[in-house]
């Protein structure tokens, strides 16, 4: 009894979670030229909507130029920052470490209008660079947080066998360490381009009109009016993030297995 | 120091990177408030005194409170039972949980306006079935705005609480129910006490979250619904920067307030760890 209330009770919660997204793919596929339920008839008129617009698929463009700009500065800064906080005792870590993870917590349009505030004055508004700068800011931490969580379960006994065997300091963290938190890293990757490639708060102020991502046009088309064209972005939207977040938990998972395999002797 | 040098170089980058693109900008337009050169609080004794403001900061309160006890409300039993399944299954509807997380809060607010407009599902629902005899009002308003955001929250809730269960050593929970406790009592004597840090990490999680949100409240909430971001954007829109600076200002001290006192009862490390 008290078993099949709380599995109704997870039930529920679980369909409130879910059922909002799985909506958006039907109506997408609505004949309707408004939002209405069941749809009428089955069409794919929205997505050549989409993709018959030079104003949606250069929004699109510039969002996939920008996080992967953003994905690239991340991983490159992120990965030795995190080494660097992870192995080292330096003063000042914890300022450090705040610094790097504050940009989850500072609330989001306080960055987004401090961003504007100083990029505005170096001509920076409506350039996608300002974005992949800001966006960087933002989508750091997740880099940090992966690779420190990776660097927490790398063997330090490996990496003293490599250097005893004569392995540079180099050649350790290339042939050694790297291969151990490459899953790290590839997850950071992943979420740092899903946080670029949904932020909108700052593409509000920072796209100006001639940087214009994909989610900045989304909510001015929001603003202005329904029509079912949102439905099918956001299905792809959807489709496209659920499938980056598996392909980064199926590596984490397959580096998982592959560590337990391989150093069984080190581990016990 | 000798030997960490070269670890703080590997940091150096990121640090001026964050320093220039980041911590500078946030600053300097924080500073905008003090109106330098001449320097004067004039601004946040003119919020002090400001109708409107305090009517802003109290909707956006009252808004996240609700958010926040709605969230624990349904994430506890959720990640409580999720805890206490085998890993291979809960796993399973793990995924359920992270697909919402990492959608779009666009996404996700756009399908509770296709839900709740006036043409929208449920209305739809309710009309064809003849229990209405005309729409209901959903959209734009209290509800509506609650909804979509505990919907938007409800991860960071899950997530913590989830990991502190899933963490928790069972066998003290066995031993209690062999000491002859009561279902509930093992609940709420041994369970609850040991779920505290999970449990506190997602509720100061979402509470912070909320109080910042722009997005969803922008589109789906009602015209007195206006919080606090909001309210910051719209003065920076009329380009009046000192306004907009000394609300930022107010924001981030209530954000850095809220952490400082969860800081101290739970401690920094589990804030850094309870990050999606």
């Amino acid at each position: 009894m008290r078993r099949a209330a709380l599995a109704a009770t997870m039930a529920l919660v679980l369909a409130y979670l879910v059922f909002p997204i799985l909506i958006v793919v039907p109506l997408s596929f609505s004949s309707a030229k408004f939002l209405s339920f069941p749809p009428p008839g089955v069409s794919t008129q929205w997505y050549a909507a989409f993709f018959g617009s030079d104003a949606w698929l250069s929004a699109a463009w510039t969002s996939i130029w920008v996080a992967s700009g953003v994905t690239v500065l991340a991983v490159l800064l992120g990965t030795p920052a995190a080494i660097g906080l992870h192995r080292g005792r330096f003063p000042g870590r914890g300022v450090v470490r705040a610094l790097f993870l504050s940009p989850l917590i500072v609330p989001g349009i306080i960055v987004a209008i401090g961003t504007y505030f100083v990029y505005a004055r170096f001509g920076l508004v409506g350039r996608p660079i300002a974005l992949v700068l800001a966006h960087t800011c933002i989508a750091v931490p997740f880099v940090v947080i992966n690779v420190g969580a990776a660097l927490h379960g790398v063997d330090r006994r490996l990496e003293q066998a490599a250097q005893n065997l004569g392995a540079s300091p180099f050649a350790t963290f290339w042939q050694v360490t790297l291969p151990l938190i490459r899953p790290g890293i590839f997850a950071g990757a992943v979420f740092a381009f899903i946080t670029s490639f949904d932020e909108l708060l700052i593409a509000l102020f920072l796209s100006g009109s001639t940087a214009v991502t994909l989610p900045r046009r989304m909510f001015d088309q929001i603003r202005f009016d329904i029509d079912p064209t949102i439905a099918a972005v956001s299905a792809m939207l959807i489709f496209t993030t659920t499938g980056l977040m598996l392909s980064a938990e199926l590596a984490r998972r397959r580096a998982e297995r592959r560590r337990t395999r391989s150093v069984p002797s080190l581990a016990s | 120091m000798h030997r960490d040098g070269p670890f703080l170089l590997l940091a150096a980058p990121l640090i001026l990177f964050l320093c220039a693109f980041y911590a500078y900008p946030v600053a300097a337009m924080l500073l905008a408030s003090l109106h330098p050169p001449a320097w004067s609080f004039a601004e946040f004794v003119g919020l002090a005194g400001s109708h409107v403001f305090w009517r802003v900061m109290e909707v956006t309160g009252e808004i996240s409170l609700i958010v926040t006890l709605v969230c624990l409300l349904l994430a506890w039993p959720l990640a409580y039972g999720m805890a206490r399944l085998p890993a291979a299954r809960a796993n399973l509807l793990m995924v359920l949980v992270l697909v919402p997380f990492w959608t779009s809060i666009l996404v996700r607010t756009y399908a509770w306006m296709a839900l709740l407009g006036r043409r929208g599902i449920i209305n739809n629902l309710l009309l064809w079935s003849g229990l209405i005899p005309r729409p209901l009002t959903l959209l734009n308003t209290r509800f509506s705005v609650c909804v979509a955001m505990v919907h938007v929250l409800l991860p960071f809730m899950v997530l913590p609480i989830y990991a502190t269960l899933r963490g928790l050593d069972w066998r003290l929970a066995r031993a209690a129910d062999s000491l002859g406790a009561t279902p509930w009592g093992t609940l709420r004597q041994i369970v609850l006490p040991l779920s505290l840090p999970g449990t506190a990490a997602g509720v100061i999680f979402v509470f912070v979250l909320a109080i910042g949100f722009y997005i969803t409240p922008v589109l789906v909430g009602g015209p007195s619904d206006v919080m606090i971001s909001i309210l910051i954007n719209d003065e920076v829109g009329v380009l009046n920067w000192p306004i907009a600076a000394a609300m930022a200002a107010v924001l981030l001290a209530v954000v850095l307030l809220m952490l400082g006192i969860f800081a101290r009862v739970v401690g920094v490390e589990r804030i850094a760890r309870g990050a999606p």
